[in-house]
């Protein structure tokens, strides 16, 4: 058997390599996929638990499955954000975003 | 044993492809790194005896949100900008900061003692998925199909042409 | 004859009883999963040599020609011969083509291909793994092949592949929608998503194709559009965006693509087979389960025929034309059927009753469909004339 904590180290470092992303990068599509990676890792940690802690009960994956479902209709809203952006403004790049600043 | 091994090298694969997505310069290799990151995930369900999760998650990641991230980056030439750097002026401090959470996380996980119950999931699970979505869970069920047609419209106008 | 009567499964057995004889049980499941995985490999690239030549042969005689019949008898050796001629060709990488993503695109195109038919039952029990997401997993195999279609329109760094790269995308992600709800009906009617459990619910004649005639429609046309065959096959019509996403390919890389497609047409008529009309089910197959490969056989061929009828003699269809008929047309007949498939089939009524309430309900839908086309197609032709 793969011991509980193994699934959710992976779950974690998945986290933690998605927020560097969307930290980090300039590119707004790569910070969107940062936003992907995390939403992945969380999915991850919320299977695991269902397995390993409560099996008979269905919530684990119910809830998993929403969050897919949330995902998709934040990414297909973000890119066309992304792509009106890019039609206005030549640029994908977070840091030119500013035109509300000061 | 076999299903250790087989655990690490998936484990190693999505790691691996999710930190190539954050580190390469082409935008479009990172987006087909980050439909291997959706493989392995979908895999990794796999082992945890989540079927039907783990064909859902290829259908709708790899399917849809991987094709559609790759649609944008094609209509926005995401990929032809040389000269600009990669990663914004905080990159250091960002990668200590996140470092310091990553090791946080696990100390915490391992050493939490969490319930673990020996039950196996029931034969009929994706029935009683069903049930549960028309049952105890409709009204985020429903919610969710109101969020998608929000969505839907809202991402159609937003990307729309202005003659 | 007993042994016959069950020859595959017979001699899977006595396969896993011959590598016992010598290795741990963990090696023999091993041994024996990998077996079956070549087998299914070499039966897939045999099965796609057959097909093209009885596809070439029977356009052929439509079109009022003899079509290949020098390579070996009756031109069966024709598609080796293609094969060797394909693969000597000099393969040519555009410049500035990603070099990893132009050469990866084929493959992914035939790993979507090849994958399909793990949960294809070809008889009783002669399936790779029957998976209890059967359905579900061909639907996200099929999704997969549109990534290897982006990936070869962007490679190539041609703009010609690229449009040809959108619109293939758009085509396979809009009639994607209605076949899976297509592919609904039927699981709807057997209770779960597992190949072997559909084909097991149409025992006793009770095929869904049957009952439900309109979910068969609706699957037939979106599969011929997944595909990418004619009527539908604007993205890769050699007078359309000239070939569309696969004009820099080349040789063994275009024999690739060549092969996915025809691969693909395969399994989805054998999916359609088993979905709508009982797999490997037919007379005498519970005494001598080894028919079923048979009736499996005869089944795909008659519905493979099908799809190459629709080759033959359809002229092709304009991608706005496309688009329109899959979301305004295939998309809500499909969500229709759907209803009114799990509104009748929950109907405390004997079963005959109820075949014949569902077999009503589709013949209605088929007909206010085609009653709702032809006046829409009227109004249209008398606003042309009216614009002079």
């Amino acid at each position: 058997m793969i011991p509980l904590s193994w699934f959710l180290i992976v779950a974690a470092f998945l986290f933690c390599i998605g927020l560097y992303g969307v930290l980090v990068r300039r590119n707004a599509i790569a910070v969107l996929m940062g936003i992907e990676l995390m939403l992945n890792a969380v999915n991850l940690n919320l299977v695991a638990f269902w397995r390993y802690s409560g099996p008979t009960e269905v919530t684990g994956q119910v809830f998993a499955i929403i969050v897919i479902t949330v995902a998709a209709a934040e990414a297909a809203v973000g890119l066309a954000l992304i792509i009106a952006m890019y039609r206005n403004r030549q640029t994908v790049n977070v840091e030119e975003l500013d035109t509300l600043k000061g | 044993m076999l299903l250790q091994a087989i655990f690490i090298l998936v484990s190693l694969a999505t790691l691996g492809a999710a930190l190539l997505v954050v580190l390469t310069r082409n935008l479009f290799h990172s987006a087909l790194f980050l439909a291997a990151s959706f493989f392995g995930v979908a895999a990794l369900y796999v082992l945890l005896e989540a079927e039907f999760l783990a064909v859902v998650q290829v259908l709708i990641y790899v399917g849809a949100i991987a094709t559609l991230i790759v649609f944008a980056i094609m209509l926005s030439r995401g990929g032809v900008q040389r000269g600009v750097p990669l990663f914004n002026a905080e990159w250091a401090i960002v990668a200590v900061g996140v470092a310091l959470l990553g090791g946080v996380l696990i100390v915490l996980l391992t050493q939490v003692a969490w319930p673990v119950s020996q039950a196996a999931p029931p034969a009929d699970l994706i029935a009683r998925l069903g049930q549960a979505f028309v049952g105890p869970y409709v009204i985020p069920f429903e919610v969710a199909s109101a969020l998608l047609v929000t969505a839907l419209i809202g991402a159609i106008l937003i990307a729309r042409e202005r003659e | 004859m007993g042994f016959v009567a069950d020859l595959f499964r017979n001699l899977g057995a006595a396969f896993v009883g011959w590598l016992s004889g010598f290795l741990p049980p963990w090696a023999v499941a091993l041994v024996n999963d990998v077996a079956v995985a070549l087998l299914l490999l070499t039966l897939a690239l045999l099965i796609v040599l057959y097909v093209i030549w009885f596809e070439r042969k029977a356009i052929a005689r439509v079109q009022d020609r003899l079509g290949p019949n020098r390579a070996g008898p009756a031109g069966l050796l024709q598609n080796l011969a293609d094969a060797m001629k394909l693969l000597i060709k000099e393969s040519i990488t555009p410049s500035d083509a990603d070099r990893w993503v132009y050469n990866l695109a084929p493959i992914l195109s035939v790993f979507a291909a090849i994958m399909l038919l793990a949960v294809v039952p070809f008889g009783a029990g002669l399936i790779g793994e029957d998976l209890n997401v059967g359905v579900l997993y061909i639907v996200a195999m099929g999704s997969l092949g549109s990534m290897a279609v982006l990936m070869a329109g962007w490679g190539s760094n041609n703009k010609y592949a690229l449009l040809g790269g959108f619109r293939v995308v758009a085509q396979l992600l809009s009639y994607e929608i209605p076949m899976v709800l297509a592919m609904l009906s039927p699981v709807l009617l057997a209770g779960t998503l597992s190949m072997q459990g559909i084909v097991a619910a149409q025992a006793g004649g009770r095929w869904f194709g049957v009952l439900m005639p309109a979910a068969f429609l609706i699957y037939l046309v979106s599969a011929v559009a997944e595909t990418g065959r004619s009527p539908f096959d604007l993205l890769e019509a050699e007078s359309e965006l000239v070939a569309g996403f696969h004009i820099e390919y080349s040789g063994m890389k275009f024999a690739w693509f060549y092969l996915a497609e025809f691969m693909n047409t395969f399994t989805l008529s054998a999916v359609a087979t088993t979905l709508f009309f009982g797999g490997w089910l037919g007379p005498f197959v519970d005494r001598a389960p080894v028919l079923g490969v048979v009736y499996f056989a005869i089944k795909v061929s008659i519905i493979y025929a099908l799809f190459t009828w629709f080759r033959a003699t359809l002229p092709r269809v304009r991608i706005d034309q496309l688009m329109a008929f899959a979301w305004k047309v295939l998309v809500p007949g499909a969500l229709a059927n759907l209803l009114l498939v799990a509104v009748l089939a929950k109907l405390p009524l004997p079963d005959l009753l109820n075949s014949l309430l569902i077999l009503a309900a589709n013949v209605a839908l088929i007909l206010t469909g085609l009653g709702m086309i032809g006046r829409s197609l009227r109004l249209q032709a008398q606003r042309r004339l009216a614009q002079g």
